[in-house]
């Protein structure tokens, strides 16, 4: 009861930013509109909807982080935390509240792109609810990875932390705007080592209802998912102690 | 039983001693200030009183319980308005209120009332809805004594409450401050002499994290020899140099 009015309160500091729900919402719906209109003009198999939208999904996701952690950042910088921190809210209330509110609003978010994909193309199938349910590993790897940053980070830094370095690797080396073979070598590898084009492919295989084509995929989305958020804890548990 | 009991109460970081050997006593219901220069030690002191920060040694007691074995009673007694406002700046008013009753485990009824209480006795009744961020600095400090205020607390701890507010805005605030001595324990940080010597019922003055001396207004002025506050505050410090 106590974590969840600290929850709600996460919560809507994050969907009354407007910028926040430009960039959440926004920005992806229209980088999908686009991508679809060019690949109207001048046909490419990547930027075919179905192909297109499980990749709009995952780097609309990668703002999460952002806003997570901007809004843990602020928090840390002002008085807000340190008031909280002397009520009866334990270690625990603060990361849950930090970590599960964001996740429904993930949720709601693919569920728009992909009713953004359906309007301009995208077969309605089952499939679709798979893939909004299998959004939620990857949406815990972006909002654990807020978590962390914006407990190491001030507002700032995570402006160009999150808002630049990992929507533009998030973007880079998960093989949505092309396609990693074509590059190959060093960048393939590197990118096969980070879990952002492993959360494209399993979206992707599950849009197209191919299951078994989620595996490797989903050990290594949820692999990052599971050591990111221990060492997110372990460091917002590191500043709360600072503090 | 006194409000608040501190026993050496100490504080070091690295070679620096924030707060060293701290014994003072605070009686239940009472005003007291704590006084001192920059880096005096009473926002550490403050910290430590209320589990902000753990003390190197020494031990403080409030109403009986430690801050170091009983922290969980400790946090259930006591409510802090930070030096910095600290509000939610996206929520509103009413919100920012219900924040605080709901991590206080209030119930919706509890909340109910007791946010009506607080907007009434505050005045935010007319701002309610309106969003913590674009208040002025006069009313985003009286919310953040309102949202301290809302557990009932034993013990409140004001930490430079009137720091860069106009002097109307001090003056609204004083009187609510003052509205509240007898009824909870009130530990005030400030760097206003007139602000100490209008509200406190003792006031502790700190230098270089030790406790140079305490007592009631009057009492320091005549420890002082002098009739003005700020000048036996000045006169005591630089007593005490090197």
């Amino acid at each position: 009861m106590k974590g969840l009015a600290f929850s709600k309160r996460n919560d809507l500091e994050i969907l009354r930013d407007p910028l926040n729900l430009f960039f959440g919402v926004g920005f992806p719906i229209v980088l999908l509109l686009l991508l679809t209109v060019i690949q109207r003009n001048i046909p490419v198999a990547l930027f075919e909807i179905e192909h297109l939208a499980p990749g709009i999904v995952v780097f609309g996701l990668s703002f999460m982080t952002l806003f997570s952690a901007t809004l843990i950042a602020k928090d840390r910088g002002s008085s807000f935390l340190q008031r909280l921190y002397t009520t009866p809210l334990t270690a625990g209330d603060f990361i849950l509240g930090y970590l599960l509110p964001i996740l429904p609003i993930c949720i709601a978010q693919s569920v728009i792109c992909y009713a953004a994909a359906v309007l301009l193309g995208l077969k309605v199938t089952i499939h679709i609810l798979t893939s909004v349910l299998c959004t939620l590993p990857v949406a815990f790897l972006f909002v654990s990875l807020g978590l962390l940053c914006g407990s190491i980070f001030t507002d700032k830094q995570v402006g160009g932390i999150c808002g630049a370095l990992l929507t533009n690797l998030t973007a880079w080396l998960s093989g949505i705007w092309f396609d990693l073979g074509l590059v190959g070598g060093a960048f393939q590898r590197i990118a096969n080592l980070l879990p952002f084009v492993h959360a494209v492919e399993m979206e992707r295989a599950v849009l197209c209802g191919d299951y078994a084509g989620v595996f490797p995929h989903i050990w290594w989305v949820s692999g990052y998912a599971a050591a990111v958020t221990a060492i997110a804890v372990f460091a917002f548990l590191r500043q709360m102690k600072r503090q | 039983m006194d409000a608040i009991k501190t026993i050496d109460l100490t504080k070091k970081y690295k070679d620096l001693t924030a707060v060293d050997d701290l014994n003072l006593t605070v009686r239940q219901g009472e005003l007291l200030s704590l006084l001192g220069v920059n880096g005096a030690g009473k926002t550490t002191t403050i910290k430590m009183l209320t589990g902000l920060v753990r003390p190197t040694s020494g031990d403080a007691f409030l109403n009986g319980k430690s801050i170091l074995t009983d922290s969980a009673a400790v946090k259930n007694m006591i409510a802090v308005s930070p030096q910095e406002t600290a509000v939610a700046p996206n929520l509103t008013v009413r919100e920012n209120l219900e924040l605080m009753a709901g991590v206080h485990g209030f119930s919706k009824a509890e909340t109910k009332d007791k946010v009506a209480e607080l907007s009434d006795h505050f005045g935010l009744g007319e701002i309610a809805n309106k969003r913590a961020g674009k208040l002025s600095g006069g009313w985003q400090r009286r919310l953040s004594i309102a949202m301290a205020l809302i557990s009932d607390p034993l013990i409140l701890f004001l930490d430079e409450p009137t720091l860069g507010l106009d002097v109307l805005a001090r003056s609204d605030l004083w009187d609510m401050i003052g509205a509240l001595k007898g009824k909870m324990t009130v530990v005030l940080t400030t760097h206003y002499m007139e602000e100490a010597e209008a509200l406190s019922d003792r006031v502790a003055i700190l230098k270089s994290g030790r406790l140079l001396c305490t007592g009631t207004p009057a009492q320091i002025k005549a420890k002082a020899g002098t009739d003005k506050f700020d000048e036996a505050f000045v006169r005591l410090v630089k007593e005490e140099q090197p």
